[in-house]
């Protein structure tokens, strides 16, 4: 005699749990977190055009406040951050735009190597554009 | 199931993280070193005004300041969710309208310049 | 041949009895070269037949024996002891409703697959008399990563988004409509397009990619995610600035 099998499926919660599962995920929100700075940046420098727009006496407490030691400190840390968005998203766009030659695919490497090049000659003539050497 | 409008949010969000993985190193370290005391040649205030006379320079701007912060303002309003914030379209319409407002206001201060 | 106690701890419930899940601590005898599967069968024959797990191939291909082991998504049989150290902790797989045991709930993902229309819908109808469809080697290696998934919803237990938000799609499904879309065959991506390209499609995607690193194939879902999402917005920007392209 075959007997009702009663099913009642549990349901496991999930709230914040997953962040400590494995390192890969607070790699992940560590990832996300740059926006944090970059947009505070950015902010920042929209800040600054409006001094820059009030007149050479505003620009330069601008730049005077910008040695504040704070200041130092979150622009390293933006620094940081901000290159650590680079990186991860170089080295994720062979994923997306993956090149197919033939019967095979460019390397993941040999296309996030070219992301690389360009960002290295670009901020080198940006600097050099911007007079910093 | 429809296709989504989601490219309209994305669409400027993929740009602005290319945007800034290329370009915002560099730009924060130009500040950093002025922060430091060595502030590049162009971040003198004659230098800093010219370049920010010319109407593609304040063009330029505007888009790198609105491509920036969008992209930011979507990483912030995912990020927000992953950590159990529910009310998605509460943080989206917050987090956008800063980065439309601010892109504005970056207009605004460039037509002064 | 050495031999190692190693101590489970599995997680039980009995929808007939349980209001909740609660572990089980197993003391097991095992080989050297034993697999968790392996430690798992030993319980199961010798010291409680009422744990209830699935498995079948034993080697990595059928994708049934998916479980959290110390908290994260692997397959039983590809999980050798010698990696572990201490407790080791055997969980059913994340994001899934747990039906007994270490059996989950996997109706969600087999409607999922469904939807997602995984199989060629041919551009050109042929008849058996037309003979075969052609596809150059390099036509074949555009999707053929895609084709190696087994199913095992490793993926689905890794992805904190689909464990947020039990509506998206997920990684598996969508992978599996990009591998007929790039299917040279294939002249189905429009229809597969109403559910990826929705909302609970792959914009739910954050890149985390957990996914692609849970994944016993080297299937790389995020990969193919990311171009769906590529994909489907220069479609979109396409057909909302230029509509008379499309179609």
């Amino acid at each position: 005699m075959a007997e009702q099998m009663s099913r009642k499926p549990y349901v496991r919660a999930i709230g914040r749990e997953w962040l400590t599962r494995h390192p890969r995920y607070l790699r992940y929100l560590l990832r996300e977190l740059s926006c944090l700075f970059i947009g505070g940046w950015t902010l920042m420098m929209v800040w600054g055009l409006a001094r820059l727009a009030q007149g050479p006496e505003a620009w330069a407490a601008f730049l005077e406040a910008l040695r504040s030691p704070a200041s130092v400190v979150l622009q390293v840390l933006a620094l940081a951050f901000t290159v650590y968005h680079g990186v991860t998203w170089f080295n994720l766009t062979p994923k997306a735009l993956p090149l197919q030659l033939g019967e095979g695919f460019v390397a993941e490497r040999a296309i996030a190597g070219a992301h690389y090049a360009v960002w290295g000659l670009l901020s080198l003539l940006v600097l050099f554009l911007a007079g910093a050497f | 199931m429809a296709k989504s409008n989601k490219p309209i949010v994305w669409g400027p969000f993929a740009a602005g993280g290319t945007l800034t993985a290329f370009l915002t190193p560099v730009l924060i370290l130009l500040t950093l070193l002025a922060a430091l005391g060595h502030a590049p040649d162009l971040l003198a205030y004659d230098r800093m005004h010219a370049f920010a006379s010319h109407w593609l320079v304040k063009l330029a701007i505007v888009g790198v300041v609105f491509l920036s912060l969008w992209s930011a303002a979507h990483r912030l309003r995912i990020t927000c969710y992953d950590l159990g914030v529910r009310a998605d379209t509460l943080v989206a319409t917050i987090v956008y309208a800063i980065a439309v407002a601010a892109s504005v206001a970056a207009a605004a201060y460039l037509l002064l310049i | 041949m050495s031999e190692r106690v190693v101590e489970l701890e599995v997680l039980r419930y009995n929808p007939e009895t349980d209001q909740e899940p609660h572990f089980q601590r197993y003391s097991v005898p095992c080989r050297e070269e034993w697999v968790v599967l392996d430690a798992l069968n030993h319980v199961k024959e010798n010291i409680d037949p009422t744990l209830s797990y699935r498995w079948s191939c034993h080697m990595a291909v059928c994708g049934s024996c998916g479980m959290m082991i110390n908290r994260e998504p692997r397959l039983a049989c590809k999980s050798f002891l010698r990696d572990y150290e201490g407790v080791i902790r055997v969980e059913p797989l994340a994001h899934f409703p747990v039906e007994r045991d270490l059996v989950t709930v996997i109706d969600d993902f087999v409607a999922k697959l469904k939807r997602v229309k995984p199989y060629l819908i041919p551009k050109e109808p042929k008849a058996l008399e037309d003979g075969e469809y052609r596809q150059t080697p390099a036509q074949l290696k555009r999707y053929k990563q895609f084709t190696l998934c087994i199913n095992c919803m490793l993926c689905y237990a890794a992805c904190p988004e689909y464990g947020l938000i039990p509506k998206f799609i997920g990684p598996a499904a969508i992978s599996l409509a990009h591998r007929y879309n790039q299917d040279s065959r294939d002249g189905g991506r429009e229809e597969r397009q109403e559910e990826i390209a929705a909302t609970e499609g792959v914009w739910e995607c954050a890149f985390v990619g957990a996914c692609s690193e849970v994944c016993p194939e080297h299937v790389d879902p995020a990969a193919a995610l990311q171009q769906v999402k590529i994909k489907s917005t220069i479609d979109w920007y396409l057909e909302h600035t230029m509509p008379w392209l499309s179609k």
